[in-house]
């Protein structure tokens, strides 16, 4: 028994994820009211075709793909975070608070009558204030004991919701349809995304360089810290970080359920609980996932569109209790 | 060879009761040393303290000449290990990579696990009786599997000092017997300590080379084993009458 097996295992593990992430790209680049021949793409791509096809994918299908896959690995890996801070299998992005804060400052932003440029930077804003919110709540208690933190949390997220709600019943039946759009998840959103993508890559190498500690820390807080981890100083970066990605999440593409809660167990279930292959798996499962369903969103019921948030739900419950059921002891 | 572990004066509570006050203790190398007490006195607290884990009111605590309060959690962990009571298994580990944890605090995070870590996390699964379960997740053992798993990862941690908090539990005798001699070995070749929390007196008494005994009020006595053991003494730790039974030389006390 020495550290290969493990370490080859997990290598190639992640070769599928990766492969999973990029045949559901190609396929999102493919697929649309104009279907193309896996020819047409792949001279699309090598840029030996223009015209109005490339127009379409490369303008229009890639920013959406690109979005889809930073939002789902955002989710993902947020979600993987929060489970482990929380010490809580059901934990999602959402459970503190982070989407609420931010849907009930885009809901503002959108009755005030501001344009839809100030949708963004209101829900981040939205999101880092509820952020804030539980951060000032827990530290007046001076400790990052997982069950206090995720009270406060769902307490607080319960609120926003009420707000939500509120928003939702006074507004105009016209401004109803959009903002209940935007709270199911929404993909639409034409441009490239930059400083998001960055962010995710960012997160995801600061997750990996603590990945080691992280998988101590699933042993129980005590536990860790007699092994030789500073458990707070660890909690209080898995809280931001984990934080932060939801945010920028939300920003990106609203409140997509599911993908947050499932990707990690997924992952488990496939290869077991070793965080140097969760953080990385769980944003090529989460990225390639919500490509998948944006795929399905735009394409299933064509040409309306889906709320994104049906079609992960739609895809994910079957795919997450099959793999349930098989590794059934 | 120097004192592992110097305690002054501590003082200890937990919610408002006193664990102790004023205690002045040295452990040694090769030292086994056995913490008795009725349930609730402060055991596990005690121990917890040691390695840092619990606020003192008072006093202070030395591990290897440095005061506790100022090394780093990793520096601690190198010299100390602690075996829960109790360990959760919310997300569920496989037999190999638990007891790899114990060796955490000696990876750095450049470096990560080397195959020396390999090759000693796989020598005290071996020693435990554990060959053939490294790839088995932990929820699937039973308890006494997952206490000697627990036991394999404080010994692949090799620290100067072992804090066992009742490491007899879930074990049946064959195992407690082997178990203890295994342990006791490894901390002897070490030059190592032991400090156990033990509910069987006659464990300790066959064991160990010190007690402290934890009463009442905060109070604690200490001293070897043999200056320790009456049958007064025991049963006025206890609180309850003690029957002694000697064969062959081997003394054991009853609870009758």
């Amino acid at each position: 028994m020495n550290r290969l097996p493990t370490a080859h295992r997990n290598r190639v593990m992640l070769l599928l994820f990766l492969l999973f992430a990029v045949l559901a790209s190609l396929l999102a680049l493919k697929m649309g009211s104009s279907s193309i021949s896996w020819q047409t793409l792949w001279q699309i791509l090598r840029g030996e075709e223009s015209g109005v096809l490339s127009t379409v994918v490369l303008d229009l299908r890639l920013p959406r793909v690109v979005t889809a896959f930073v939002a789902g690995g955002l989710l993902a890996l947020s979600g993987l975070l929060m489970q482990i801070l929380l010490r809580n299998p059901l934990a999602d992005p959402y459970v503190l608070g982070v989407s609420g804060g931010a849907a009930v400052a885009a809901l503002l932003s959108l009755m005030a009558g501001l344009s839809a440029v100030w949708m963004a930077p209101a829900a981040f804003g939205g999101a880092l204030l509820s952020m804030a919110l539980v951060f000032g709540m827990t530290r007046m208690h001076g400790s990052w004991e997982p069950t206090r933190l995720l009270l406060t949390g769902v307490v607080i997220a319960a609120g926003w919701g009420a707000v939500i709600t509120f928003l939702l019943a006074v507004s105009s039946d016209q401004a109803l349809r959009g903002m209940v759009f935007w709270l199911m998840g929404d993909l639409g959103q034409p441009d490239l995304p930059g400083w998001e993508l960055l962010l995710l890559l960012l997160g995801g190498a600061i997750a990996l360089l603590m990945a080691r500690e992280i998988n101590v820390l699933t042993r129980g807080g005590a536990q860790a810290a007699a092994f030789g981890v500073s458990v707070e100083r660890l909690r209080l970066v898995l809280f931001l970080l984990a934080s932060l990605l939801t945010a920028t999440a939300v920003t990106l593409a609203g409140s997509v359920g599911f993908v947050g809660l499932v990707v990690p167990h997924m992952i488990r279930l496939i290869s077991g609980g070793d965080h140097r292959l969760l953080i990385p798996a769980s944003i090529l499962l989460g990225g390639g996932l919500l490509i998948l369903s944006d795929t399905l969103a735009r394409t299933l019921l064509a040409p309306q569109q889906l709320p994104v948030g049906v079609v992960t739900a739609m895809v994910g419950v079957p795919l997450f209790l099959y793999l349930l059921q098989r590794s059934g002891r | 060879m120097s004192t592992i572990l110097k305690v002054e004066q501590l003082q200890l509570s937990i919610a408002g009761k006193r664990i102790c006050t004023g205690l002045d203790w040295k452990i040694e190398p090769q030292q086994i040393w056995g913490v008795l007490g009725v349930n609730g006195i402060g055991k596990s607290t005690l121990l917890q303290a040691l390695c840092g884990l619990q606020p003192i009111e008072h006093g202070e605590i030395s591990l290897q000449q440095q005061p506790l309060q100022q090394l780093k959690r990793r520096d601690i962990a190198r010299a100390v290990a602690l075996l829960f009571q109790h360990q959760d298994d919310i997300f569920p580990a496989t037999v190999l990579e638990q007891v790899m944890m114990g060796r955490h605090p000696h990876t750095t995070l450049l470096k990560g696990e080397q195959p020396e870590d390999f090759k000693i996390a796989e020598q005290v699964i071996v020693a435990m009786g554990l060959s053939g379960m490294e790839l088995r997740t932990v929820d699937t053992l039973s308890g006494g599997e997952r206490r000697r798993v627990a036991l394999a990862t404080i010994l692949a941690q090799q620290p100067r000092l072992y804090l066992l908090d009742e490491p007899e539990a879930h074990l049946d005798p064959k195992h407690q017997k082997v178990i203890f001699n295994k342990v006791v070995e490894q901390a002897r070749t070490q030059q190592a300590a032991l400090v156990m929390a033990l509910h069987d007196i006659n464990l300790a008494i066959h064991h160990c080379t010190h007690l402290l005994m934890l009463l009442k009020g905060g109070e604690a006595v200490q001293g070897e084993v043999k200056e320790m053991v009456s049958q007064q003494q025991i049963e006025q730790l206890y609180g309850t009458e003690m029957v002694r039974i000697e064969q062959n030389g081997q003394i054991a006390y009853l609870a009758l």
